[in-house]
């Protein structure tokens, strides 16, 4: 397998390393393989012997697709279409955060959770997470309190600032990975494969912003509340055991929806489109505010800008 | 030296074919665009003004004073109280348009014009969608909301907003009142415990 | 080959056989066994969420053992390098007790990884040609190859040493010698390859210091050859064949103390940067050290990691407590006590506390982690108590093939062939 650089992204079809042989060690591995893991249930002949994401034929994902809905209709008896489009070419993706204008109300926060199937409790996953910060330190993570319960928000002398994944340039998570089962597409969103997972978390450690959430145990998702349109990176339910993030919505921005957290913000505090159009608000973001990025020091390049409209 | 003020005459010229395409797009650069907005948040019954200001039964009167009536605005009303008055955003004569500066109507579906005559930072941030909501495609048609959508023009200090719902749609209100934040995150050790997988809640 | 076979019923005779106190503390072994898989079992239907790592934390007592065992492993090339490279000869007979605790910790090392994953049968995914390893870029990627790396030399180098030892011949040099040496690099490898999986997080200021894969090693040589010290009394005394010599073992405990300056002198230079520069990094070791507020749980773990570490380091420095072997057992235990506090949950938890965006979630192992651990410890010790069962009959002479002369109590003829 070819080494994957830094600020790889995939571009056209994937490489073909000697597929023969590949497969060959592959099913005979698989055989012994699959007489260990006849105890672990739910393992059929097909997961064990699936190529990586990225190699897998037009056939072989649409099996795969289907192999998602049909996994969804046993687990919550509804329907759903689970898709894979790929980028757009000429998209580069970007979000900017005012950060003069969030009022820490956390409707981005419930409305993510509501549009991607995250674990509602035991564990409970929120891939936006606000922090509570003091004025008079401005962005100081020693005085950010994430757990901010007051009756009424802004509270006087604070302000608010929202973290999620950066869908950094140079991501560190992809970096970690032990088998690459997250890499950064060529719009810009960083994604997990969530049957390629091993659960191993390194790409939380790795993950300079918390943005990388584990499924501690099976996902309690109760089917009233499935969303039904699934991208197969992105809001698909997830098995117990791996992890999962921020996507931008990958099911909505991919048709050009904007994420659930931009539509919902009361206050138009966050503001996304196509870095390369000069047209679009995140680029007159760029253009005319004062821009600034989480933890630079790192060098992580995100593709989440926070700014100050005023 | 008798060519020098046919030579200026000509340059005069010269210069003012030059300016007048400048001139003629001040204070904008494009023709005035109108934006595809929600529409304003009335409150019921008060549209059209005409039924009760139709210049019959009341004469209009451009003095400032305490009004009898729409005392829900007057009490409230603090937009640069001290200058302004209702009659300096709504046109006397016609209530049903709003009147900008110069004395223009403009009807409520473009109030945005006349904010944007003191408020023009603000007003070239929404233009561009950096200033306020957008709702619609990042790559598309986008509909925007009117400044009144959150801002209450007779008190339009930010203070909160609050979810309604319009033919099904949510869209948002101004409040007076701060917003409630949703439930704050549940910190881990909250999250003990495993249930056995044996009962349908947790058996999934 | 037959004689493969015979030597394996052999084996299997050896491990069958012994003692009351051998038969008990195989029995106990195989207690802890049950009650770690008990533990694992709900685990796996569970899920993690039965530990107290949350995505805080995410992290902790799994990890912090097989770092610490990591060490253990390691330091079997301590014992190594004296051995064969500088042939040394106290120390040749007693080396591949060495590797055998080297198995057995990287046995653990594995299990430990195991029991942590959270899709365990997807392991196909990180291996080559199999799966996609992220290559070269990723720490565990390098951890997985170097730590089975490491476990296949040793296993190689352990049986044909015993497989040609139990026939009666010599090994050949020219397969073995290599091996051996080569067993160096590859140990280093693994801690630091370890070390730097921690050193390469910028995410982690706690372990994002050069000086992480230093005190590793350090730590390592500190800790590992403490077990073999005891481990060698112990043999001592019931094989009276066992021919371990006062030298080997002072020589042992002499590197141990050069080792354990470093680790504390490497201990100092790093609180000094920490608390000297005071930048908000300073938090990490704060938690760990004097805790945060009214966050203290670590707090009297790290000093008493810190009291045993210089104790133990006191003692093996001065010549007539390293010599005299109450006070020398003592140090071993104390170093053991020490590195396992620092290098397990003292290294890993406050790289996590506070986390990324200032929060702290104080994490304490649950009894279902204690349980999984336990049986883990057990597997790692059952495999060296069975190996050590195998092999000490095969060094001093009493486990043969057919056909070949038992060696006397007195003679060398197993140990002289190395």
């Amino acid at each position: 397998m070819t080494a994957r650089k830094g600020f790889d992204v995939i571009q056209g079809e994937p490489e073909a390393a000697d597929p023969s042989r590949r497969s060959f060690l592959r099913t005979a591995a698989a055989g012994a393989a699959l007489g260990a893991l006849a105890g672990c249930g739910g393992v059929s002949m097909d997961d064990v012997l699936r190529k990586h994401f990225r190699e897998l034929s037009k056939d072989d994902l649409a099996k795969v697709l289907t192999k998602v809905e049909r996994r969804n209709k046993e687990r919550f008896g509804k329907d759903t279409r689970v898709t894979a489009e790929g980028p757009r070419p000429g998209v580069e993706f970007g979000y900017g955060l005012d950060i003069s204008r969030c009022v820490g109300c956390r409707r981005c926060v419930y409305a993510c959770v509501k549009e991607n199937n995250q674990s509602r409790e035991q564990p409970q996953i929120h891939w936006i997470r606000v922090l509570e910060m003091e004025k008079e330190h401005g962005v100081d993570l020693t005085h950010a309190d994430l757990y901010y319960d007051p009756g009424a928000v802004p509270q006087p002398g604070k302000f608010y600032f929202p973290v999620q994944c950066q869908q950094c340039r140079n991501p560190p998570c992809v970096k970690a990975c032990p088998t690459q089962a997250t890499w950064k597409e060529a719009d810009g969103i960083v994604v997990v494969d969530y049957d390629w997972c091993i659960g191993c978390r390194c790409c939380m450690s790795a993950c300079p912003y918390g943005a990388r959430h584990f499924n501690w145990a099976e996902p309690k998702l109760p089917a009233e509340e499935l969303n039904p349109v699934q991208h197969y990176l992105g809001n698909r339910p997830r098995p117990k055991g791996v992890v999962e993030k921020c996507t931008f919505c990958i099911q909505r921005v991919r048709n050009g929806r904007y994420p659930a957290c931009v539509e919902i913000c009361p206050v138009g505090a966050r503001k996304f489109g196509n870095l390369l159009d000069p047209e679009s608000e995140i680029r007159r973001v760029m253009d005319t505010k004062r821009v600034l990025v989480f933890k630079e020091e790192l060098a992580t390049h995100p593709q989440f800008y926070f700014f100050y409209a005023t | 030296m008798r060519e020098t003020p046919t030579t200026l005459l000509i340059l005069a010229v010269a210069v003012a074919i030059a300016a007048a395409p400048a001139r003629a797009s001040a204070p904008v650069k494009k023709k005035e665009v109108l934006y595809e907005a929600r529409p304003p948040p009335f409150s019921d019954g008060i549209f059209p003004c005409s039924n009760c200001h139709d210049g019959k039964s009341m004469k209009p009167d451009p003095t400032r004073r305490e009004l009898a009536f729409h005392d829900e605005q007057q009490s409230v009303f603090d937009h640069d109280a001290e200058h302004r008055w209702c009659l300096d955003c709504h046109d006397a004569q016609n209530r049903d348009v709003l009147r900008l500066a110069s004395g223009a109507p403009v009807p409520f579906t473009e109030s945005y014009r006349l904010c944007g005559q003191c408020h023009g930072d603000k007003f070239r941030d929404w233009r561009v969608g950096v200033h306020g909501k957008r709702v619609g495609q990042w790559d598309g048609e986008k509909t925007y909301l009117l400044c009144v959508s959150c801002h209450n023009p007779h008190s339009p200090r930010f203070k909160g907003v609050k979810e309604i719902t319009v033919d099904g749609k949510t869209t948002i209100a101004p409040t007076l009142e701060l917003l409630r934040p949703e439930p704050r995150p549940r910190r881990p050790d909250e999250m003990r415990g495993w249930k056995r997988p044996a009962t349908a809640e947790g058996a999934r | 080959m037959s004689g493969v076979f015979d030597f394996l019923r052999g084996c299997v005779r050896q491990v069958l056989t012994g003692g009351r106190a051998y038969k008990a503390w195989v029995a106990f072994l195989f207690l802890t066994i049950a009650v770690g898989g008990l533990s694992y079992a709900q685990q796996a239907t569970g899920g993690l969420i039965v530990t107290n790592m949350r995505d805080e934390v995410s992290w902790a007592f799994y990890i912090g053992n097989f770092t610490f065992l990591v060490g253990v492993a390691a330091a079997a090339v301590l014992l190594v390098i004296p051995a064969y490279v500088y042939h040394w000869k106290p120390i040749k007979e007693v080396v591949v007790l060495g590797e055998l605790l080297a198995i057995s910790a990287l046995v653990m090392c594995l299990l430990f990884i195991a029991v942590d994953m959270g899709r365990p049968e997807r392991a196909l995914h990180i291996m080559p040609f199999l799966g996609t390893p992220n290559w070269p870029r990723s720490l565990l990627a390098w951890d997985a190859l170097v730590l089975n790396s490491y476990l296949v030399v040793n296993v190689v180098l352990v049986s044909y040493l015993m497989f040609k030892t139990y026939r009666g011949e010599t090994y050949d040099k020219r397969i073995f010698l290599p091996l051996v040496l080569l067993s160096i690099p590859v140990s280093l490898s693994t801690h630091t390859v370890t070390a730097f999986l921690y050193n390469g997080m910028a995410a982690r200021p706690y372990w994002n210091a050069s000086i992480l894969a230093p005190r590793f090693i350090a730590s390592a040589f500190c800790s590992g050859p403490a077990v073999m010290i005891i481990l060698f009394q112990v043999l001592r005394r019931t094989f009276k064949e066992f021919p371990i010599q006062d030298e080997a073992i002072w020589k042992i405990a002499e590197l141990m103390s050069y080792a354990m300056f470093v680790n504390l002198f490497l201990l100092g230079a790093e609180l000094f940067k920490e608390f000297y520069s005071a930048t908000e990094h300073l938090r990490y070791t704060q938690y760990l050290w004097t805790g945060i507020g009214e966050h203290r749980t670590l707090v009297p773990y790290a000093w008493a990691a810190l009291i045993c570490s210089v104790v133990a380091f006191v003692l093996f420095l001065i010549p007539r407590t390293r010599r005299n072997f109450l006070t020398l057992n003592l140090g071993c235990l104390l170093i053991w006590a020490g590195v396992y506090i620092e290098k397990g949950m003292g290294l890993i938890i406050p790289g996590f506390t506070p986390d990324t965006l200032g929060q702290i979630y104080e994490y304490r192992p649950t009894a279902m982690e204690w349980g999984v651990a336990a049986g883990v410890f057990g597997i790692g010790f059952l495999v060296f108590t069975l190996l050590v069962k195998i092999a000490v009959p095969i060094l001093v002479g009493t486990f043969r093939a057919e056909g070949t002369p038992r060696a006397s109590p007195a003679s060398q003829a197993g140990l002289a062939a190395r």
